[in-house]
This record gives C-alpha cells, sequence and structure tokens, in this order.
C-alpha cells in the first residue's frame, strides 16, 4: 500500500471541487438525475467556506437565483440535466444580455423530454447553442475525465468572469458519474480569474461601457455602492432600455464579437496520433474515451488514425478542424446523440474531407469496438 | 493481477454493490494502480437489478465500462439472469448459493458460496453481505493487497462498525479459498 493523494472521485463530486477551488460562493437549482450530487456536494459545502445553497422551487428559480446572486458579487453556479437545461434557456438568455457571468451546469441524460433519466447522451449540444432565443454568445466546454470535470469547472468560472458571460460546463452522465482517480491540484497552482469591478469612488461609472483597452465593462456588485440598472432589454451604458437601432446594434454585436474575438484564448482540444492520420475519430466527453481506446486498438493494427477531441464545444475548434480536414481521407465523427456536433464538422470541412457518423440513442453508450469497426469500413 | 481486471458486481438495489465497487477501486487506488467504477441502475432506489462495475488496471484506462468480465458476482437470480452472458470465455462466475446458475453459460468458471447466509447468519447483519463478497472475490483472484482493501473498507464504512466489517471480510476471505 503505497501513500498518495490520489483520491476515488465522481466526475460530479469533482465538479463541485473545481467550483470551491474557482471561488464559487453560491448555488441555487433543483436536484435532478445524474446531476444531483453536484447539489449534494454544493449544499454540504459552501456553508463551511461562508457560501450559500439554496433549492429553488424549480430550474427556472435556480437559474434566476444564480443570476441574482452572480449580481451580488459573488461566483454562482447552477447544475441540472435535460430537462432542467430546456427549463433554464429563457434566464440564460437574459444573462447573456445582461453580461452576467455564472456557471451553468449540464449533466447530460437520454432524452427528448425525461427520456431515459439513469442514462447517458451527449444530446444537447446544439441545444446549449441554440436554446436561448436570439444571437447570443455561448461558452460550452466538455470535459472526458474526471479529473478535467475539476479543472475544466474552474476554467468555465474563470471564463465567466473574464467575459462576462454564462459559461456552459457540457458534462456527460459517464463521466459524471463515472469514478476514478484524481490528484486534486493544491489551490496555488491554480490560475484564478476574477471580475473587473469599478473603483468604489467612480463617481462617473457606467454600467455597460466598456473602457479602453477592456474586453467587458467593468461590473460592479450590488451592495457595493453603485446604482445601475440591469435588463434583459437593450440597453445604453447605462443599464436603462433604449430602443435605438443603433444602440442594439452596437450592444448585439459587441456580446457577440467579444467571445469571437478571443478565440484562441477560449478555445482547447486534444489531438491523439493526428501527426500522420489518414483518418480521424472527432470525438468529445465520456464518448472521446471510447475513441482514444479505438484509435490505439487501431494503431495496433498498423493504421493510420489519430484522434481530434474538442474540450470546447463552443466556440467550436473552427481553425483547427478546417485545417487537419485537408490532409485526411475521412473524419468519423463519434458523439450520442442523432448527430449534432457532426453538423458543426461538415460546415467548417466543406467537402475537404468525407464524414462520417457514428452516433446511438438507445441509451447505452458508443464502444470502442463500434468505432473500431467504422474505422476498418473507411480507411 | 495481470495487466487489466475487469470486474462486474450485480445483485438487487440496496445491497451495497455499488459501495463494494467503489472500496475495491480504492483499494486499487492505494495499491498505486488506475481504477474505474461505474453503475447502471434503473430508477428505483431499492430492488430492481444494479450493476456496479470496476475496472482496475496498471495502464491509463479509456473505455470506462466492463466489455469482457472477468468475474461476474451475482447475489440474486435476478440479477444473474440479467447479466450472466456478459461474461468472458475465461471468467469467473461467482454467486450466491441461493442462486440457480444458469444452464450453458460461457463462464470458465462458476463458484457457488453462500455470501447472504454468512451475511445472516454467521455475522448476523444482512447489510455486511456486499463486504463478504469482495472478501471472497479478493481471496479468489487476488487483485488488490489484503492491507489496501482493509484500509478501504474502514474508509468507507460507517463510524462504529468497525469491527463488524472486519470480520465481514475475514468471512468473505474464508469463503473464497478454493476447496
Amino acid at each position: 500500500m503505497k501513500k498518495n493523494n490520489i483520491k476515488l472521485m465522481q466526475g460530479n463530486e469533482a465538479c463541485v471541487e473545481g467550483a470551491l477551488a474557482a471561488g464559487m460562493r453560491f448555488y441555487g437549482g433543483y436536484p435532478i438525475t445524474p446531476s444531483t450530487e453536484i447539489a449534494e456536494g454544493s449544499a454540504q459545502k459552501l456553508p463551511k467556506v461562508g457560501g450559500k445553497f439554496i433549492q429553488m422551487e424549480d430550474e427556472i428559480a435556480g437559474m434566476a437565483a444564480t443570476i441574482g446572486a452572480a449580481l451580488t458579487g459573488v461566483k454562482a453556479m447552477t447544475a441540472t440535466s435535460g430537462p432542467g437545461f430546456s427549463l433554464k434557456q429563457e434566464n440564460i438568455g437574459y444573462a447573456a444580455i445582461a453580461e452576467i457571468p455564472c456557471v451553468i451546469v449540464n449533466v447530460q441524460r437520454h432524452g427528448p423530454s425525461t427520456g431515459l433519466p439513469t442514462s447517458p447522451s451527449q444530446g444537447d449540444v446544439m441545444q446549449a447553442k441554440w436554446g436561448t432565443h436570439g444571437d447570443h454568445p455561448v461558452i460550452a466546454i466538455s470535459p472526458s475525465s474526471v479529473k478535467e470535470a475539476f479543472d475544466l469547472t474552474v476554467r468555465c468560472f474563470n471564463l465567466a468572469e473574464k467575459y462576462r458571460t454564462p459559461v456552459i460546463l457540457l458534462l456527460d452522465e459517464i463521466v459524471g458519474h463515472m469514478r476514478e482517480g484524481i490528484a486534486i491540484p493544491d489551490p496555488s497552482e491554480l490560475e484564478i480569474i476574477d471580475r473587473k469591478k469599478p473603483s468604489k469612488d467612480d463617481k462617473n461609472y457606467l454600467a455597460y461601457k466598456v473602457e479602453e483597452g477592456e474586453i467587458v465593462p467593468a461590473m460592479a456588485g450590488f451592495g457595493d455602492g453603485h446604482r445601475y440598472h440591469v435588463t434583459g432589454l437593450v440597453h445604453d451604458e447605462s443599464g436603462f432600455p433604449t430602443n435605438s437601432n443603433e444602440i442594439a446594434d452596437v450592444l448585439c454585436t459587441r456580446i457577440m464579437k467579444k467571445v469571437e474575438d478571443h478565440v484562441d484564448d477560449i478555445v482547447a482540444y486534444e489531438e491523439f496520433h493526428m501527426e500522420d492520420a489518414e483518418v480521424v475519430v472527432l470525438s468529445y466527453g465520456g464518448t472521446a474515451r471510447s475513441a482514444k481506446s479505438a484509435v490505439k486498438k487501431a494503431r495496433e493494427k498498423g493504421l493510420k488514425v489519430g484522434m481530434f477531441r474538442p474540450i470546447t464545444i463552443w466556440p467550436f475548434p473552427e481553425k483547427q478542424v478546417k485545417e487537419f480536414a485537408k490532409n485526411v481521407k475521412g473524419i468519423i465523427v463519434a458523439e450520442l446523440n442523432y448527430g449534432q456536433l457532426v453538423l458543426e464538422v461538415e460546415r467548417v470541412v466543406k467537402g475537404s474531407a468525407d464524414i462520417f457518423h457514428i452516433g446511438k440513442v438507445d441509451g447505452e453508450i458508443i464502444t470502442p469496438n463500434e468505432i473500431l469497426s467504422k474505422i476498418e469500413e473507411v480507411i | 493481477m495481470s495487466k487489466q481486471m475487469e470486474l462486474r458486481l450485480t445483485g438487487s438495489g440496496g445491497q451495497g454493490l455499488i459501495l463494494g465497487g467503489i472500496i475495491l477501486a480504492e483499494a486499487a487506488i492505494m495499491d498505486g494502480k488506475n481504477a474505474i467504477q461505474s453503475q447502471s441502475y434503473g430508477p428505483e432506489a431499492r430492488g430492481g437489478a444494479s450493476k456496479a462495475e470496476v475496472i482496475i488496471s496498471n495502464e491509463e484506462i479509456d473505455f470506462p465500462k466492463v466489455q469482457t468480465a472477468d468475474l461476474l458476482l451475482s447475489l440474486t437470480q435476478v440479477a444473474c439472469d440479467k447479466y450472466v452472458d456478459l461474461i468472458g470465455q475465461e471468467g469467473l462466475l461467482l454467486v450466491d448459493s441461493s442462486v440457480t446458475v444458469p444452464e450453458n453459460t460461457n463462464a470458465g468458471e462458476v463458484i457457488q458460496i453462500p455470501i447472504l447466509e454468512t451475511a445472516s447468519e454467521v455475522i448476523g447483519k444482512p447489510m455486511v453481505a456486499n463486504i463478504i463478497a469482495i472478501g471472497a472475490i479478493n481471496a479468489l483472484l487476488n487483485i488488490v493487497s489484503k492491507e489496501s482493501l482493509e484500509a478501504a473498507v474502514l474508509n468507507r464504512v460507517p463510524k462504529g462498525t468497525e469491527e463488524l466489517n472486519k470480520s465481514a471480510l475475514a468471512e468473505g476471505y474464508k469463503l473464497g479459498v478454493r476447496r
């Protein structure tokens, strides 16, 4: 028996640890399988660090409370699964236009509707991008391991604070409920980003004015001494609503651009055996583990196969996929749905490589052998 | 232990098999190995067929689910009937004595031991069946070190039940001795 600091932990538990390490001090939500451990863990641990946990009457209220708490200056999170993610959409749009940093965890389960509650899925990929109405910036990140559930939750908070936008952690039941070893990093090893606040005596503070050299407006917390207005309507720099088409254009373009112009800062991905790959398996989240295993098996057979794993689903690693697509025969997109991210791959690749899809909607996960068979078929 | 060991523990919801799986995985981690534990269950909190899976390996584990079980434990008939086809040809089918082993199983070896009866009659607590089971499994397959398994059990069981669980583990080791 060796002494080590590795703990066996669920993805959902690691998400809570990551949130606390990032500085989460508020959780508002409504528990739902397979995300419930995130609510349980937050309820147990937040009071011990001076934070608050509130179980709201439903997911809509959970999202609203998360937004409200974030406005007071704390880092706030909610977690849910498909049915709850649907309910949260309206308020996610509110957070997008009002530029309220917060983290929404969606531990994806089978759907539509209540589907198979305990079975995994990756069916909310497009909903993460288009679930709320109107054009809005989206950052969605998908972990493949328990360690990543920790690291990427920290990253979600950092991106939310830096870009003042709701950030979605797209977990899936595979990673959320899987237990594996994780060494929780020492807090001193973590980069933690906090939102920029205005100085308390800034008499000219405008809540939605972007200062020179900044990406987003400085954000005063309610109770910090500044008065301002928050609304889901189009608003001017003071935060009050306006019908001006000009201001609408400036605001709506600015919130899109703040993410679009910083794609290189936001986008993350993993490449595995890509150097000489003729066929690439593109996969993400829990399914990427099957893809990696399949690629290892294919390499043992001497097949030139690689894996590309988007860690950031939105924004999609467009530049990278476009680039490698020029040099490969085929791309196999493996995802636990009827065909979602494959649409984005097709859009980006524009016919420069053949695209194949492996999807599943029976509630079972995609196995390495299923991917391997496809590799052997297309190579 | 060979390179990778894949275990499937099945029974009825509430028998503590997920905890049993967690304990085996934690013991493996204490031994410096990689381990993944997962489960599948229905919507019900008790009853039904429950399945806990553990993969222990000296290498990185990619696919987190058991593909060809080296061991299938079944504590109930329902679970045995449901999962018996998922065992590998060299796998060990370990069932409680109350379970009738289905004919024409592929299992390389079948062992029946009185896990549930030992829990209720010898220890006097049906709830320790899971601990007896993991003791028996470790005696049969030598997956983790004895000291790590005991430490992992003691880390996970409620305070005040340490001696009870140590006895359960010891009974499990006795049941797992090949005769």
